[in-house]
């Protein structure tokens, strides 16, 4: 992300702290993560000390300090998922990706995240997969729902 | 002599003949031609076609839009590994049997939910939207409001039950300027989904319930905190705000009155805590969202040191309908001390999952067998996980209690924002226990040790006990861990963080014990403690099972009975489910 | 927004604009697009009922949409009204039932009572 795209979306919010946690999810979201560099720009923008920037960016799980593969699928791993089905097809996952949670397939197609609850328990097991929402999984169906968006590697 | 498996292909189709032949052709490279007999025919399947079509036998599987590869893919799995291929077969539009209609819902805040178009605000309008804001600001004042509140008995809906009338009471009195009204959308318990549905069914009701708070209170800025984790409720509710500003039902001198209010939307960044009131004000503010002590309470002293009421969505979309109609109207159904309706987020093994509204103080067993249909394919009820992550695992001896405020606290559990998950015999409790307790030490925001530092002690007891290392005196541990967690810390998420776990110790003591002394799971559910076995007089030797192991644990010779290695087994159950004679048992 | 009269004008505009006769068309149909209908699917059912229409021309079929109502368990929920008759509620409706749901509801005036929840 350059300058100019973070310098839109600091204008879009507002600059002064009040606007810090909504800038750097906004910016997180379409950067993918923040580098340093972005985290200097933000606090210089909004006139605050770089450590208070980084506290907020490090408190909230949606802002990414990480790099992320193309595609991000965020599995739900709350107790509700978990009780009608939920750890079958979170195996499922990691084999389609051939990844473990918190990782990025080496060609930087997938990165596999768990998200806390995202309020469509009665139609779980669900995922997040970019900004769509898939609910009633099985593991028979979590190979073609990913397949819609990239190649997936993993074992079969 | 007879074939194990037929495979018939529609040869009317066009390209029938080549996916013919790679049928055949795959099935003489695995040599099954002795066994899997390859027919055409023209008299197949029914009026919609479906490309060129193949139905196997025994199973009957009925594959569509078929390719020549996909002719192989078939061969090789179904009929050389025996396991269907789900992508290809032709999947029949489930019929469900027709639920009978749910005569205990009354629907006050989902009035409107599913049944107007939320992206158009004439619709609320058709359904008397923003006419209880129009007789507020025209013919009363705020005392009279509150007092039509007050009769109400509403309490708020975001779990602690705080009379709503005495919070806004508070702030309209507190002395301080301007005063703040804050909505908080940040509905994040596991279980609960009733704000959402909501904000993304019907905004406008809980927009029009924040202008008569506002009026009350004499608050001119309103925030609505909606996390991130909800976009299309965030979109609809943008749309709603655009749409009630252009109409005037937001902005400068609403219905001629003088009052000015409007409102701006906060997206949370994915932080649980968030939802304690004071952490929210924090986010806010820009901060790390962390909770602190009170008082002051935000009725004295809030978003940025000022006055600030805050209620979540369902109490807001309340407060219309109860102006409209009277605060009697409201009372008239509920308990003594919990009146109206409440939305209940009803998910896990129940046979209709999804949102209800009814009178407080229905039973349990209502809320589980007539509204949610009972459980899942007739399996036996364990227990109900009322209050998400802060509350608490009710078993079946309290399946006739009422719900309501105090008795679901009286069993150790809480209303919470009202998210039920039922449980059924397959559920193991200290597994449950495990996967809450995972959230809330992932979601402590770190500031108070005992919940910072004691819930991580207390998930690595459970993952322990769940992974066949338990000890005696783990149980013990636990119980003084999740009491001195409770004394120690600051906010709710830490007060009420050991909940999950108190209960199940309390009412699943002997599930515990298992685990820990006979390192067994009696739901079958912690693979640690659970075993593979075959069962050498049942099994046929057919060798499905040793094909199908991801981890190559099963041996034995074909037509004889086979063995699985538990030190290589990883209790995946895939044996079990390929099993053409249910010889493979779990203990 | 001025006073309850400008309020009670818009009210009536809008419970005539429910009328279908008045909106010229012969049917409404609405598919509930609330997160869990759109994870179930209602986002594809709700572009096959628009492919569909369109393939028909047919263009007297007013297509819009409602949040959850709480039918978890039947998502993809849609809803149809012809004229000025009841609004049925379809459950499980998956794009792949649509094709059939418009011709016999919509084109032939025959709901399909399997798929109906009531």
């Amino acid at each position: 992300m350059n300058e100019l795209a973070l310098q839109a979306i600091i204008q879009h919010y507002r600059t002064s702290e009040e606007g810090l946690v909504e800038i750097l999810r906004e910016a997180s979201r379409q950067a993918g993560y923040l580098t340093p560099e972005h985290l200097a720009f933000i606090a210089k923008a909004l006139h605050l000390p770089q450590s208070q920037v980084h506290s907020v960016a490090s408190f909230y799980s949606l802002i990414s300090l990480k790099p992320l593969g193309r595609h991000v699928v965020r599995f739900c791993q709350d107790a509700p998922c978990h009780v009608v089905g939920g750890r079958a097809v979170w195996e499922a996952v990691q084999a389609a990706l051939g990844i473990g949670v918190g990782e990025t397939t080496p060609d930087g197609r997938w990165s596999l995240l768990t998200t806390s609850c995202i309020g469509a328990c009665s139609v779980g097991p669900v995922m997040m997969v970019d900004d769509d929402i898939h609910g009633n999984l099985t593991p028979e169906s979590v190979r073609d729902i990913l397949a819609r968006y990239d190649k997936i590697g993993g074992a079969a | 002599m007879a074939y194990r498996a037929n495979i018939l292909i529609s040869s009317e189709a066009p390209g029938a003949d080549a996916v013919q032949a790679a049928f055949l052709s795959k099935v003489q490279d695995l040599q099954l031609e002795d066994e899997v007999q390859v027919l055409a025919t023209t008299a197949l399947m029914g009026a919609a076609t479906q490309g060129i079509e193949a139905l196997v036998y025994p199973e009957g599987t009925r594959y569509v839009n078929l390719t020549p590869a996909d002719a192989a893919t078939i061969v090789e799995e179904h009929l050389y590994k025996g396991r269907p291929v789900q992508r290809l077969a032709y999947v029949e539009p489930k019929v469900t049997p027709l639920p009978p209609p749910n005569t205990k819902e009354v629907r006050v805040v989902l009035g409107n939910v599913g049944k107007i178009n939320p992206f158009d605000i004439e619709d609320y309008i058709a359904e008397d939207g923003y006419m209880a804001l129009a007789k507020v600001l025209t013919e009363m004042t705020p005392d009279q409001v509150v007092e039509e509140m007050k009769k109400s008995g509403l309490r708020g809906r975001g779990g602690a039950g705080f009379p709503a009338y005495m919070k806004w009471t508070l702030a309209r009195n507190s002395p301080n300027k301007p005063k703040f009204l804050i909505c908080n959308g940040d509905e994040g318990d596991p279980g609960a989904f009733m704000n959402r549905s909501v904000l993304e069914g019907d905004p406008h009701s809980v927009i029009e319930g924040m202008a008569i708070a506002a009026y009350v209170v004499g608050a001119e800025q309103g925030y609505f905190y909606v996390r991130a984790e909800y976009p299309i409720a965030i979109r609809t509710l943008r749309v709603a705000i655009e749409q009630a500003r252009e109409y005037g039902f937001l902005g400068q001198n609403i219905f001629g009155s003088g009052f000015n209010f409007d409102l701006e939307i906060r997206m949370g960044a994915g932080a649980f805590v968030c939802g304690e009131e004071t952490a929210l004000m924090r986010s806010i503010e820009g901060k790390r969202g962390m909770p602190s002590t009170r008082p002051p309470f935000p009725a004295a002293s809030g978003l940025w040191g000022k006055p600030s009421n805050i209620n979540n969505v369902e109490t807001y979309a309340n407060t219309a309908k109860i102006l409209l109609k009277g605060g009697e109207w409201f009372s008239s159904v509920g308990t003594e001390k919990s009146k109206g309706t409440k939305t209940f987020a009803i998910a896990g093994k129940v046979k209709r999952t999804g949102l209800i509204e009814v009178p407080l103080g229905l039973t349990l067993r209502e809320v589980v067998y007539d509204v949610g249909g009972g459980i899942l394919n007739d399996k036996k009820f364990k227990a109900v996980q009322t209050g998400g992550p802060m509350g608490g695992c009710i078993p079946e001896q309290f399946l006739d209690m009422p719900v309501d405020y105090e008795s679901l606290a009286s069993v150790g559990s809480i209303m919470g924002s009202g998210g039920f998950v039922i449980m059924d015999e397959d559920t193991c409790m200290v597994d449950i226990a495990r996967f809450f307790m995972d959230f809330v030490q992932d979601e402590s925001c770190g500031k108070c040790v005992p919940c910072r530092v004691g819930t991580r002690r207390m998930l690595e007891i459970l993952n322990d006990i769940c992974e066949g290392r338990g000890q005696p005196g783990d149980i013990e541990r636990l119980e003084e861990l999740g009491k001195s967690i409770m004394r120690g810390s600051l906010c709710g998420l830490g007060q009420g963080a050991p909940n999950p776990v108190l209960s199940t110790i309390k009412y699943f003591r002997h599930e515990y014990e298992a685990h820990i002394y006979e390192k067994k799971c009696p739901a079958k559910v912690c693979r640690a403690l659970i075993e593979y076995k075959v069962n050498p007089e049942t099994c046929i030797g057919c060798t499905r099972c040793a094909r199908n192991c991801p981890v190559n644990a099963i041996s034995g010779k074909p037509k004889e009975a086979h063995y699985i290695d538990p030190s290589i087994c990883i209790r995946c159950g895939i044996c079990s489910q390929v099993c053409p004679v249910n010889a493979i048992s779990v203990e | 927004m001025k006073n309850l009269e400008e309020l009670r004008n818009i009210k009536e505009r809008a419970l005539q604009r429910r009328k279908l006769a008045g909106e010229g068309a012969r049917a409404r149909i609405v598919v509930a697009m609330g997160t869990t209908g759109i994870a179930a699917g209602a986002r594809d059912t709700m572009t096959a009922i628009l492919a569909e229409l369109e393939k028909r021309g047919i263009g007297d079929v007013i297509v819009t949409q409602t949040g959850g109502g709480g039918l978890s368990t039947y998502e993809p929920v849609v809803q149809i009204q012809i004229g000025d008759s009841e609004l049925v509620t379809y459950g499980n409706l998956d794009a792949t039932r649509v094709p059939a749901l418009i011709e016999s509801h919509i084109i032939n005036g025959q709901p399909v009572t399997d798929w109906l929840v009531k």
